[in-house]
């Protein structure tokens, strides 16, 4: 269970201050996947440097399972809009840097086997990210967050880079291992589309400073042929009603 | 990936020496001067010579040359690093560098002599005092333009700081590093011969001067030659190293 009070976050810029974040409460039920939509520069990202631990310099409480955030002690799983591979690794290094990082035994073990051949990544092993697709690149990253078996997995806008029938497959492919383990999960989108087909929760977004808007349950999370239902353009609807008006 | 020296390069460099030869022969021909040789003749007399009497030098100028690069990469490397992630560090220590650089250190060499004497250590010093600055701000400059978004990986993961030297700071500069020496070398080298024409009877600088001063063109020439050859040498193998550290490129 993440608890989030009263998270206001400022941007110290030259001359001026920038309220990033203004008193956003929320709370994650563990187990669950939470999509974060709101509009650009509403600080959905800020809030994810947070719950990652990059950023420090913030008022109100954040907790994970009662305690403050360390990313020392939490595995926290980080999942980047443009995929946070370090380029002078090959996919088998980046793969293990989580685990490496975390001075756990080196070395892949069944489960990350099966996670490379599910990600159909298990082939490129000894690339470099430069010879990579976008799509092959993300599902790297994908497969180094979940090799590291996160407590809390944190996902900024993973899919939005990739072309819609690529985004569409990675999408798929992510609900499928997730619901393997899962894992606690906050995705940042800006997609409805994205929100309603990944979230069990929706969180909205206020334009900046970021607020909750509302929180709602995602009736269809998980339904079969989810695209194609009534229930889905019932629900994408009133979001996109939600997302779009004032106050 | 890695491509050691590909076979266009090694045609172009044979290309140019090849040029430059010929240029040479042809004015030794028009000018015939004592003081231009043919290449010919030099050539031959290095394969004389080379053994009995140019070796020993070659030797002591490379010893000298690696030994202050090596020094300079030593210091100014992780003063560099220091510099460029810490931003307080930085902001002490880039004014007093920033003073400092265009100071001709070559005109330093009377005090560095009176202070160290006129044996190897003045003539290291030099060469590190002259190199070390292109090195420092080199590194600085590379870990500065780190995006941060590369640190947020590791960050994330509760990474330490000596974590993130060596899975980011170090790999990410390497390669500007490299370039930095290769920079360096041209600059190692003028200083190396100007500090051996004086305080030592070893080392090509020295054999030069001691050819002219004997009216020796032959040798002369050898000496610069083989001068010449000893830099391009050290040049390919930071360009093999460069190849092989950053084939990720």
């Amino acid at each position: 269970m993440i608890k989030i009070r009263d998270l206001s976050v400022k941007y110290h810029g030259k001359n001026n201050e920038t309220l990033a974040l203004d008193k956003l409460s929320v709370d994650i039920g563990a187990g669950d996947i939470y999509t974060f939509i709101g509009p650009s520069g509403c600080g959905k990202s800020t809030l994810l440097y947070v719950l990652s631990g990059i950023l420090n310099d913030y008022t109100g409480n954040v907790s994970i399972d009662g305690r403050n955030i360390d990313p020392k002690t939490k595995r926290i799983g980080l999942i980047l809009q443009h995929y946070g591979l370090l380029p002078w690794k090959n996919v088998y290094q980046n793969v293990l840097l989580g685990v490496k990082i975390k001075k756990d035994k080196q070395g892949l073990d069944e489960y990350s086997h099966y996670i490379l051949k599910k990600l159909e990544i298990d082939t490129l092993l000894d690339r470099y990210p430069k010879e990579l697709s976008g799509g092959q690149q993300q599902r790297v990253a994908i497969a180094r967050a979940f090799i590291l078996k996160p407590d809390l997995l944190l996902m900024d806008e993973p899919f939005s880079a990739l072309d819609a029938i690529t985004r569409e497959k990675m999408q798929e492919l992510f609900l499928e291992i997730w619901q393997q383990n899962r894992v606690t999960t906050v995705f940042i989108t800006h997609s409805v589309d994205e929100a309603l087909y990944l979230g069990s929760k929706i969180v909205v977004l206020s334009p900046a400073p970021g607020k909750v808007k509302k929180i709602l349950e995602n009736r269809c999370f998980q339904l079969d042929n989810l695209r194609t239902r009534d229930e889905y353009y019932a629900m994408s609807m009133q979001l996109r009603e939600i997302v779009s008006s004032k106050g | 990936m890695i491509k050691v020296f590909s076979k266009e390069k090694w045609r172009g460099a044979l290309y140019g020496f090849l040029a430059l030869i010929i240029f040479w022969y042809i004015l030794s021909l028009i000018l015939k001067l004592p003081i231009i040789p043919s290449p010919v003749a030099v050539f031959i007399n290095i394969i004389q010579i080379f053994k009995s009497e140019i070796a020993v030098h070659v030797f002591y100028s490379l010893g000298r040359i690696l030994k202050g690069i090596a020094i300079s990469i030593m210091l100014g490397v992780p003063l560099g690093f220091i510099m460029g992630y810490f931003e307080k560090v930085d902001k002490i220590l880039s004014p007093l560098m920033y003073f400092s650089y265009p100071i001709p250190k070559i005109a330093l060499l009377p005090i560095i002599m009176v202070l160290f004497g006129l044996g190897e250590a003045s003539k290291l010093i030099m060469i590190v005092l002259i190199i070390i600055f292109q090195i420092i701000i080199t590194s600085r400059d590379t870990v500065k333009d780190i995006p941060q978004g590369t640190f947020y990986s590791l960050q994330s993961l509760g990474a330490s700081k000596l974590q993130v030297f060596t899975e980011i700071i170090i790999p990410a500069s390497l390669s500007e590093v490299l370039t930095a020496t290769r920079l360096a070398l041209g600059t190692a080298i003028s200083i190396l011969f100007f500090t051996e024409t004086f305080g030592t009877e070893y080392g090509m600088g020295y054999f030069i001067m001691d050819s002219w001063m004997r009216v020796n063109y032959l040798d002369m020439y050898s000496g610069i030659i083989v001068l010449s050859f000893m830099g391009f040498c050290l040049f390919i193998l930071i360009d093999i190293a460069e190849n092989y550290v950053c084939s990720w490129r």
